[in-house]
């Protein structure tokens, strides 16, 4: 994973709004045709990232260099070589799929006969092209995301940003969309991504960055972050009551770690089941026991002691 | 390569060829209901008492003309602005292209002083059976009302930029556009006015528009000199321009 060009450069990149620092000094480095990734809970400065990656807000300190120029002084031509999935659509309901592909286009000073052609390849790759005629208020959630999707690479951008590309859509949508992404990054497409999905970072990011309270906590390809941060594996318990510090105390030793949960237990270690089987030798009887392996949610658990997605 | 604001007032034009049959009421339908109501009946008794040195029916529908620019103007510029930042988020879509914050507010200027042309053209014709045209110089009308279209939406653009709620708008419409109407020269001579309130018309830019308006469509003189009136149509499209420019930079920075 080295050698690539790089195709977004930050150095102590800080952004502030009034006294509240949302960006706090981080330091990025995206390689050409790669997929990274920006993984944190919300309010950790991925969207306000984002922002001055896309060339719509400006640092506040530090440095900040796209496709090798400086978003201050060259935003639309950064801009033109960008292409943006916002994390709240804005498409124009009033208008069809179709149209709202070929206006955009007219933004890049793309000529109208191009435009329509690339609407339609666009379309079909977002398996739209049955809905090209339909206004985009009678389109479900998962539809309009993947139209905005297309309409990010209207410009055949060199850089697609997405910004919490699938939060809010059901499971079914998700994968759509997970699909068509992962379709573009085969095709050599660079992506960058924020998302408080772990799966999601872990099925489509080559590289990601840990974020949280506007610094980077962790950095590095989503295997790399699991060796370093968590076992291989995890067992999860749960013991159908609330109180579980008195159960804590019992597990004390088996695998590497323990984290206590508000509804669970999670026992980190190397052999999953062989943990669970001490479990049980200790005269424990956990109501559920579940042996997965490690994931990015762990890494994160680890790094911040919080979990990314509030269970309660 | 045209410029980019180009771009928005095609963008624009495509969701106008979907729902250009609601806006004719209120574009077009509506200062022909002025003229005709006023013009014909209240024009019965203003020219029975031969107050002013032309018929009544030519003297408000020359107004008019410049009544519709300045209609169209404010709801174009009001709630479509501020949906546009609100609900439908469409500048943030924009701001994420090559556009720059001055090609958005263009094309959509542009877009509003096309709707203008076309509804102070269509309104000039009904006025021509009636004898309320009497000048060559009429053609120009419809350019003068998108001028003051244009000088009082750049400003409502910076406006609808800086609220929330629709409800500041609502406001807008009651205490700027309707004295604006009601004392600007459209339905009265602004001599009419008491001297207290007179400079208020003169402040306000649809007065100017209507000088404008009655000198082309009947051939008369101007109150002002004509560069004069111009030339403070133009300051307020130009101030309300760069205002709006900054609005919009603070809001999208949001």
């Amino acid at each position: 994973m080295d050698g690539g060009e790089a195709l977004i450069r930050a150095r102590g990149l800080v952004k502030r709004f009034g006294e509240f620092t949302a960006v706090d000094g981080i330091d990025v480095e995206v390689r050409k045709g790669e997929a990274f990734g920006f993984l944190g809970p919300n309010g950790a400065g991925k969207s306000s990232t984002m922002r001055m990656i896309g060339c719509v807000s400006a640092p506040t300190g530090g440095e900040l260099a796209i496709l090798g120029m400086d978003p201050l002084r060259q935003g639309p031509a950064i801009r033109a070589r960008l292409g943006v999935c916002p994390q709240e659509d804005n498409l124009d309901i009033e208008l069809t799929a179709r149209e709202n592909l070929t206006t955009y286009a007219r933004y890049f000073g793309i000529p109208r006969a191009t435009a329509r052609r690339r609407a339609d390849q666009l379309l079909e790759f977002v398996q739209l092209a049955d809905r090209a005629g339909s206004k985009v208020d009678q389109l479900s959630g998962g539809m309009r995301r993947r139209l905005t999707i297309a309409r990010s690479l209207v410009n055949e951008p060199d850089i697609v940003l997405l910004d919490e590309p699938t939060t809010g859509l059901d499971p079914q949508a998700r994968h759509l969309v997970w699909e068509r992404l992962f379709r573009l990054k085969r095709q050599g497409t660079t992506l960058v991504l924020t998302t408080h999905y772990m799966d999601e970072a872990e099925q489509l990011c080559d590289r990601l960055v840990v974020m949280d309270g506007g610094r980077i906590a962790a950095e590095g390809s989503p295997r790399e972050l699991i060796e370093q941060h968590a076992t291989r594996e995890v067992v999860e318990l749960r013991f159908g009551v609330t109180a579980l510090e008195p159960f804590a105390d019992k597990l004390a030793g088996i695998g590497e770690r323990l984290e206590l949960l508000p509804d669970r237990i999670l026992l980190y270690a190397d052999d999953g089941d062989a943990a669970a089987a001490e479990v049980y030798a200790r005269n424990l009887s956990p109501s559920g026991v579940l042996v997965r392996r490690a994931s990015l949610e762990d890494v994160f658990l680890h790094l911040t002691g919080r979990t990314l997605v509030e269970t309660g | 390569m045209a410029h980019p604001s180009v771009a928005v007032l095609e963008y624009q034009l495509v969701g106008y060829r979907r729902f250009w049959r609601g806006t004719v009421f209120s574009s077009f339908v509506m200062p022909v209901l002025f003229f005709l109501g006023m013009g014909l009946a209240v024009g019965e008794y203003v020219d029975r008492g031969g107050g002013l040195d032309l018929p009544y029916q030519q003297f408000i529908g020359a107004g008019l003309v410049a009544f519709t620019g300045v209609q169209i103007a404010m709801i174009e510029s009001s709630f479509p602005v501020l949906g546009n930042f609100k609900w439908q988020r469409i500048y943030y879509g924009m701001a994420a292209t090559p556009l720059r914050v001055g090609d958005m507010i263009a094309g959509q200027l542009g877009y509003i002083g096309f709707r203008i042309a076309v509804a102070a053209a269509a309104f000039l014709l009904v006025m021509i059976p009636f004898g309320a045209v009497t000048s060559a110089w009429a053609g120009l009308a419809p350019l003068v009302a998108v001028l003051v279209g244009l000088a009082v939406a750049a400003p409502m653009f910076a406006f609808s930029a800086t609220i929330e709620s629709a409800n500041l708008q609502a406001v807008m419409f009651r205490f700027a556009l309707l004295p604006m109407v009601l004392f600007s020269g459209v339905f009265f001579p602004v001599g009419q006015l008491p001297e207290l309130l007179r400079p208020l018309a003169y402040a306000l830019p649809l007065w100017h528009g209507v000088e404008l308006c009655r000198a082309a469509v009947l051939g008369i003189g101007t109150a002002w000199p004509v560069p004069v009136h111009l030339g403070y149509l133009g300051l307020w499209v130009g101030v309300g321009f760069v205002l709006a420019m900054a609005r919009f930079r603070r809001r999208l920075a949001t």
